[in-house]
């Protein structure tokens, strides 16, 4: 497959245009407090129950730095191939809003946690990388509630304080299917590292997408629009193909871009100007003065580099190597943690292939259908590796299991039970079967001598009538092995 | 008036470990003088009662090995104080109760003392004559119609009046020093971190520092001793060991060198300050120290420098008074916006105003350069020129301000003048080392002056010794008729 013809270009009416988008990632650390308090992070609280004396900055409050969530930045960096910064500055973002009760969100400006960096996206024409601009720590704002009442906005500050990785990516790519396998991939890494669970419902991974448009074979970048808190990759798509287009429109018919801020309307499927450049907030960041610089010391950064896990590249490349996966099978399977823990159990004690083909079949399949994910699958690894054992040692049929799988996926049995309860063990007894093997033969004698005589397709009609007679559980091997001997 | 409420606190926790007096005897003395305050008008809020209750049950049980036993004190408005009132001296705080304890001010709890009042001050601790509080403008006990200096004023004016035993203000830029200089009382500007500032309003970050004011040096080393501290909620708060400042407190001084900056000598500054300058270089001189010319060559730009780095930070530590959590909140206005502006400009005073243009200003983007990042490297310039000095002097002597109190009114509608009021404290802060003012004379008027001593970094032992020795020697007296009492 070539290059060109994967390439995403929009087909305008004076020619093709390539869309450049880059994403500012805003991921909840997975922290049992905040980033400057003791408040707790637990989503769904009442409102107002998980906020301190600091979070919602009352006179004197001072912020005290959680060592553990710059470690899991610095978890976050180095999983992202990144440098991380020894030295880096807490800054104040200034603007006002109901929702912010400091006035300011402390944030880091000119001397983020994380410095470049980059990660891979395997794409169905190959593999990308795509550059990390930085990450850095800051602050979430609290939320404000408009739908309470016509008049009142209310405001909850659970979130007041929560800390944030803003994730910023190079304008590095050039599609909506990059973007979601860019989000995907992201969300895995951090969820291997354990320092974002990516639960986007909850709004733990959000994006500003930065969006702009080039004819194609341009060096030069067009002007970007950046389209504000996007949080859903389906919305992210939708978003970037209405903007791209919307761009495209606008040049097209002689008109100019304006750098400005949009917000993507997830019901009309439309993006919506904000704030233009002329009205962009002027944030006056200025170093924290309650905070000192972040002096990180070298032996913290070489001890999370020894304790990190396992991640997704590497894991891919050992499943390759190990367990003689196509780069692609490989993939799918390291994709999630889960699923790679899960295809992991399996395989400890079962074969390799079937375990393969039974996740990414049956149970992929299973899965999709009732939209739950492998850790809420009713088929757990343990047993889909009896299932797995059970036709390996010859006990059911590759066909039967999948009966038995039916059973498993909706009540969680196990298979075993269902097996003996239904009878479903497979006729290996060589006795038991020739009987009924010299039965179908004696009963047929005209297709008998059909078949010496070269009508060789008639091989399957006595393996069917095998079947029917036992009822599908005679084994295959056994019944091929016993046909082939008594028809010579 | 009682003859107890004139003792230094030193005496005073003296007669209580002793057993000679009571802290509910003690109490009523000062609550007797705090009923004469309204010309003074040092106290915002008043905690007679319940000082009262708390020295009776202090007497019940006494606890006598503590620092500050059964003493009552009153502090400035910008310590907030668990239950009692906290105004920082603004409309937009005036009904707000805090419902948590600053450190510092639980810090002289554990060590004996309880709440007696809230002290005036300028609002946000924004001015250097306390006249900027929205509760009216404090008098100075050695005339009327004379101001404190400020910003902690309430603080300075309540002590030299003897209507708390002691108090504690904040400085920022010579808040504490500056007022103790007028009202001839003792003040001193701990290094930057070595007390904590949670729970303290928040003026300018980077430069606030809790600092004890005292009528003698030996109180000022107790007070300390009794402040100080690592404190795990002040991210700048510096983890030392706990110093026995008034224990080791020694007025032998030998041998010690004494740096006289030429820079200090400003242009126009009353031939009586310089005399008092001279005088208290004989009188180091006379006690063993070697007295050095030395050089502080950006002293210039620190005013400047700090009359940006101030507002910056104020502005956006101001930030969080917007009526949506606490305090004031104008009734007037249609939407968000303009509850902000309408609480904003009800709520705040002028100075404050001014103090959040001028920093919003110089941190809007295209002058942050020229005016924050600029003003940050003088900082770094004058910080390198008291090192400079510190390898060669122990400590640096000079005038406290450049000038007596002043009368009310006298430079309200002149900030500059105002300004220049900190002219010699304003570098200290700047470059976080502590200085103490004690007072060393008077000028023909009969109003105190003071002199200021300079230290390195958490060097405040050989900074109260020095003062210590300097005090002795002195023999300051204060002279008031009380006329607020009339």
């Amino acid at each position: 497959m070539s290059e060109k013809a994967e390439k995403y270009l929009i087909n305008g009416e004076k020619g093709k245009w390539e869309v450049v988008i880059g994403l500012e990632v805003h991921a909840q650390v997975t922290s049992n407090s905040k980033l400057f308090s003791g408040s707790s992070t637990k989503f769904g609280a009442e409102p107002n129950t998980q906020v301190s004396l600091i979070d919602s900055a009352f006179p004197g409050m001072l912020p005290v730095i959680n060592e553990y969530c710059i470690q899991q930045a610095i978890k976050t960096g180095l999983g992202l191939n990144a440098k991380i910064n020894p030295y880096s500055v807490f800054d104040r973002k200034n603007y006002f809003y109901a929702d912010l009760p400091q006035g300011y969100q402390i944030s880091q400006y000119k001397n983020p946690i994380v410095g470049e960096g980059e990660i891979t996206l395997d794409l169905p024409n190959g593999s990308k990388k795509i550059g990390i601009e930085r990450l850095h720590l800051e602050q979430d704002a609290g939320k404000s509630i408009h739908d309470l009442d016509p008049s009142s906005t209310f405001v909850d500050l659970n979130r007041s304080g929560v800390a944030l990785m803003e994730i910023v990516s190079k304008p590095d790519l050039r599609s909506p299917d990059e973007v979601n396998a860019y989000v995907k991939k992201l969300r895995s890494i951090m969820r291997y590292l354990g320092t974002c669970d990516g639960n986007m419902q909850e709004g733990s991974l959000r994006a500003d997408v930065n969006v702009s448009v080039r004819k194609e074979g341009d060096a030069k970048l067009g002007t970007r629009c950046e389209i504000k808190n996007v949080n859903s990759i389906k919305f992210m798509q939708m978003a970037i193909i209405y903007e791209a287009k919307r761009q495209v429109e606008l040049l097209e018919s002689g008109k100019s871009i304006d750098q400005e801020t949009r917000l993507f309307d997830t019901k009309k499927n439309e993006t919506r100007s904000m704030r233009s450049k002329e009205d962009a907030h002027d944030y006056r960041y200025f170093p924290d003065p309650d905070l000192l610089p972040l002096n990180l010391d070298k032996k913290l950064i070489e001890k999370i580099k020894k304790d990190l896990p396992e991640l997704p590249d590497e894991k891919k490349e050992r499943f390759i190597k190990e367990y003689s996966l196509t780069p692609y099978e490989a993939n799918v399977l390291v994709s999630e943690k889960e699923i790679s823990n899960y295809f992991e159990e399996v395989i400890k004690t079962s074969d390799k292939k079937l375990a393969k083909n039974w996740i990414m079949g049956d149970l992929f399949a299973s899965l999709n259908e009732k939209n739950i994910s492998i850790s809420e699958s009713p088929v757990t690894a343990k047993k889909m590796a009896q299932l797995i054992d059970s036709i390996s040692s010859g006990v059911i049929s590759g066909r039967t299991a999948k009966e038995v799988f039916e059973i498993m996926k909706e009540t969680g049995e196990d298979p075993k039970k269902i097996i003996e309860s239904k009878g479903l063990q497979q006729k290996s007894d060589p006795k038991e079967l020739e009987g009924i093997i010299d039965k179908i033969l004696s009963d047929n004698k005209d297709k008998v001598d059909q078949y010496k005589s070269g009508k060789d397709k008639l091989f399957g009609f006595f393996v069917g009538q095998v079947m029917k007679v036992s009822g599908g559980k005679a084994n295959p091997q056994l019944v091929n092995d016993i046909l082939k001997k008594k028809l010579k | 008036m009682s003859e107890l409420t004139k003792k230094s606190l030193t005496e005073i926790a003296n007669l209580i470990k002793k057993k000679e007096i009571k802290s509910e005897e003690l109490t009523q003395s000062f609550i007797k003088n705090i009923q004469k305050d309204k010309k003074l008008n040092s106290f915002i809020t008043k905690c007679s009662e319940l000082a009262l209750k708390k020295a009776k049950d202090f007497d019940k049980k006494q606890k006598l090995d503590n620092l500050l036993p059964g003493i009552p004190i009153a502090v400035k408005d910008l310590f907030c104080t668990s239950g009692t009132k906290t105004t920082a001296g603004s409309k937009m705080l005036e009904n707000f109760i805090p419902n948590y304890e600053s450190t510092i001010t639980n810090n002289l709890w554990n060590e004996g003392a309880f709440l007696l009042g809230k002290l005036n001050c300028d609002e946000y601790a924004m001015g250097s004559s306390n006249e900027t509080s929205y509760f009216g403008n404090v008098m100075n006990p050695i005339a009327e119609n004379t101001v404190p200096g400020g910003s902690s004023g309430g603080s300075a004016s309540a002590l030299a009046a003897d209507l708390t035993p002691t108090t504690i203000g904040t400085d920022t830029g010579g808040s504490i020093r500056q007022p103790a200089s007028f009202t001839g009382i003792v003040g001193l500007k701990p290094t930057y971190g070595l007390c904590s500032r949670w729970g303290i309003v928040a003026f300018a970050s980077s430069l606030d520092q809790a600092g004890p004011m005292t009528k003698t040096v030996e109180d000022c080393a107790l007070m300390l001793e009794a402040m100080a501290g690592f404190d795990e909620k002040d991210s700048t708060s510096i983890n030392k060991k706990k110093e026995n400042y008034s224990k080791n407190l020694t007025d032998k001084i030998k041998g010690l060198k004494i740096g006289i900056p030429k820079e200090y000598r400003v242009e126009g500054m009353p031939k009586e300050i310089d005399k008092l300058w001279e005088n208290g270089k004989k009188i180091l001189k006379d006690s063993g120290a070697e007295i050095v010319d030395i050089s502080l060559p950006n002293t210039k730009y620190a005013l400047p420098a700090y009359y940006i780095v101030a507002p910056a930070e104020a502005s956006s530590n101001l930030a969080r008074y917007d009526g949506v959590k606490y305090g004031f909140r104008s009734s007037k206005g249609n939407n968000l916006t303009e509850m902000y502006e309408n609480t904003r400009s009800e709520g705040f005073g002028d100075e404050v105003k001014r103090r959040i243009l001028i920093g919003t200003y110089v941190l809007s983007s295209g002058y942050y350069d020229a005016y924050y990042l600029k003003a940050q490297k003088v900082r770094q310039l004058i910080k390198n020129d008291f090192d400079q000095a510190f390898k060669k002097v122990d400590t640096i002597l000079t005038p406290s301000t450049p000038s007596s109190a002043f009368k009310i009114g006298e430079k309200k509608d002149d900030p500059i003048s105002m300004y220049l009021n900190d002219i010699f404290t304003v570098p200290v802060n700047l470059a976080g080392i502590p200085a103490i003012s004690i007072p060393a004379g008077h000028d023909s008027n009969k109003f105190p002056l003071g002199l200021q001593l300079i230290g390195k970094p958490l060097d405040e032992q050989k900074l109260l010794n020095i003062a210590f020795a300097a005090e002795k020697k002195i023999n300051f007296k204060q002279t008031l008729n009380r006329w607020w009492e009339k």
